[in-house]
């Protein structure tokens, strides 16, 4: 059951310029600005048609980030202040997106996990979603016992936010639902713990 | 084959036994004094009368013990069976193949009339009596997939097969050993075997997954799995892990021949006619190691396997624990004489 260096962790090869699309939606937060901006130093002239930025600003510094977002040529920047409220926004952005549409997501895990989920669940091809991780390595952990999810996890034990499980977060990560697996660690022996330490920094 | 079926738990009060005649054809899964992963893969052609491999769907003397307790399962949390939307063809070919065998080889149980798409099933061990539309699931009262599923020996899931992989896209899964069908849904092989310690890097998965991605019509496939459970308790899920995981720390000298079990899967794989989807059968076998040693070969054998199993699959199949004092008891029964090949006892 517990076994590390697990094959469903997705790889997230980086930001590349799509020159056939015609609408380029660009999901983020955080750090992730950064790797939109350097897009479009390295890739800005292969970036044709309209440019949608849906941006989260979940760090002390993304107000700047936002600045220099809205002086890159696009046609408009979402500045939201949480994922939550940001794929919120994403849905109504890709509810009236056409044929043609690239979709990108850039930054913390979560950010991508939920932008690619959401493509899935609108019926676009999640593996067609260009991703490039920035940021923390923070997870998004669904415990296997409540379902409940957990965010922002950075430590290898975390207590479950729904019912209080102890949970080994393991490498096996689902799409579908956008978050690595929680399970009970001390399930065989209450109480007792591995150490636990800072390991998704 | 003309038996009784037994009334008997898989939890609580706890008391599943074999009969010595299911004892005696237990699928044994190791061929030799040692076990490895590879690809073990074997046409699922008809094996000798009253062996397992006799029919490609077996059903034996635990059916309405095993139903029964699935539907307590399904009762306490639905999502140990899930359909993705796509799947409906699919759930329609699975019944078909299910009705259809079962009816075939087991006439004095189960039979079958259609007329078009008017179909007519009769279930008698668990007194069903069911006329419905083939292909209107508005005729049955469950999805099609649910509905057979509640009614045949074995965890099953249905895969999809698009863009050179199969994507597990509908299940009912209630028997298996500590993984989930709720977090699997949707994943690919490569994705759902993530956790499987050291068969990626034997290249286990890509020679497995390309066979499967070529399989035939009416040319079904079987391989043989298995792990160890504490209790013969057929819901280890992760669900209810913290439930049962406790049970690991039972094992005791004195109670090893009743508690320890070997949990062996007998995998089947089948084209679907319609959906071009495939039916991957998990259909799970317990034997308490005070059954097993009833046949000297498995007991020499199991101790063997047990002492030499590499400690990647000792831990992924979380036996850790309880394998010392297991080998312990065990070792009573092994005398060191040679075992023959082939996994049938002598
Ligand atoms: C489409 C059919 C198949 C499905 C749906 C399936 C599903 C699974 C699942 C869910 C697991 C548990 C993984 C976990 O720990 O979470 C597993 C384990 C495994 N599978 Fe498959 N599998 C399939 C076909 C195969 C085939 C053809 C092979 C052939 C070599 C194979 C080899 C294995 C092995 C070696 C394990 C580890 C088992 C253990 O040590 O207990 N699988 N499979």
């Amino acid at each position: 059951m517990l076994v590390e260096g697990i094959k469903s962790r997705p790889q997230y090869p980086g930001l590349i310029a799509d020159c056939y699309a015609n609408h380029h939606v660009i999901a983020a937060d955080g750090d992730g600005a950064q790797a939109i901006i350097d897009l479009f130093n390295q890739h800005g002239p292969q970036i044709k048609g309209r440019v949608t930025i849906v941006y989260a600003e979940t760090l002390p510094n993304s107000a700047d980030y936002t600045t220099r977002l809205k002086q890159l040529p696009v046609e408009i920047v979402h500045a939201l202040p949480t994922v939550v409220t940001a794929i919120r926004r994403l849905t109504g952005v890709l509810h009236v997106a056409r044929m043609g549409t690239r979709i990108y997501a850039a930054g913390t895990e979560t950010m991508i996990g939920l932008t690619v989920q959401l493509a899935q669940e609108l019926g676009m091809d999640p593996q067609a979603v260009l991703t490039e991780h920035r940021g923390t390595m923070a997870r998004r952990v669904q415990c296997v016992h409540c379902k409940g999810f957990t965010e922002n996890v950075k430590t290898n034990i975390v207590k479950c936010a729904h019912c209080g499980a102890n949970l080994l977060v393991r490498d096996h990560y689902s799409k579908r639902l956008a978050a690595f697996q929680g399970v009970c660690v001390d399930a065989e022996v209450p109480g007792e713990l591995p150490e636990i330490v800072e390991v998704f920094k | 084959m003309n038996q009784e079926f037994k009334k008997e738990t898989f939890r609580d009060d706890y008391t599943f036994s074999n009969s010595p005649e299911s004892i005696r054809r237990f699928p044994f899964p190791f061929w030799e004094d040692k076990y490895m992963y590879s690809v073990n893969i074997e046409p699922h052609t008809k094996g000798p009368a009253g062996s397992v491999f006799e029919f490609p769907i077996d059903i034996n003397e635990h059916y309405v013990s095993e139903m029964a307790d699935r539907a307590i399962v399904l009762k306490e949390d639905p999502l140990r069976c899930q359909a993705l939307p796509h799947m409906m063809l699919a759930q329609w070919d699975f019944l078909e193949l299910l009705m259809t065998s079962m009816a075939r080889d087991y006439p004095q149980w189960f039979s079958l009339k259609t007329e078009g798409d008017n179909w007519h099933w009769i279930n008698r061990p668990l007194n069903i009596d069911q006329k419905f539309v083939f292909g209107d699931p508005s005729t049955l009262p469950y999805e099609p997939m649910e509905y057979i599923g509640r009614q045949c020996q074995g965890d099953f899931s249905i895969q999809d097969q698009r863009d050179g992989q199969l994507w597990m896209d509908a299940g009912i899964i209630t028997t298996q050993a500590d993984w989930s069908l709720d977090f699997d849904v949707g994943m690919n092989f490569m994705e759902w075997h993530g956790p499987v310690p050291l068969a990626h890097d034997m290249k286990v998965f890509d020679r497995a997954l390309k066979f499967l991605l070529n399989l035939q019509l009416g040319q079904p496939v079987r391989r043989l799995n298995w792990t160890m459970t504490i209790n013969p308790r057929l819901d280890t899920s992760p669900e209810n892990y913290n439930k049962w995981g406790k049970d690991r720390t039972t094992v005791t000298p004195e109670n090893v021949g009743d508690k320890v079990h070997l949990r062996v899967e007998l995998q089947a794989l089948w084209r679907l006619p319609r959906s071009n989807a495939i039916l991957f059968s998990i259909r799970g076998y317990l034997i308490k190691m005070r059954e097993l040693v009833t046949v000297p070969k498995w007991g020499r054998r199991m101790h063997r396997v047990l002492k030499s199993l590499p400690q990647e699959l000792i831990d992924y199949k979380g036996i850790t624990r309880y394998r010392d004092t297991t080998l312990e008891w065990l070792s009573q029964y092994d005398d060191g004489a040679p075992t023959s090949q082939g996994g049938g006892p002598d």
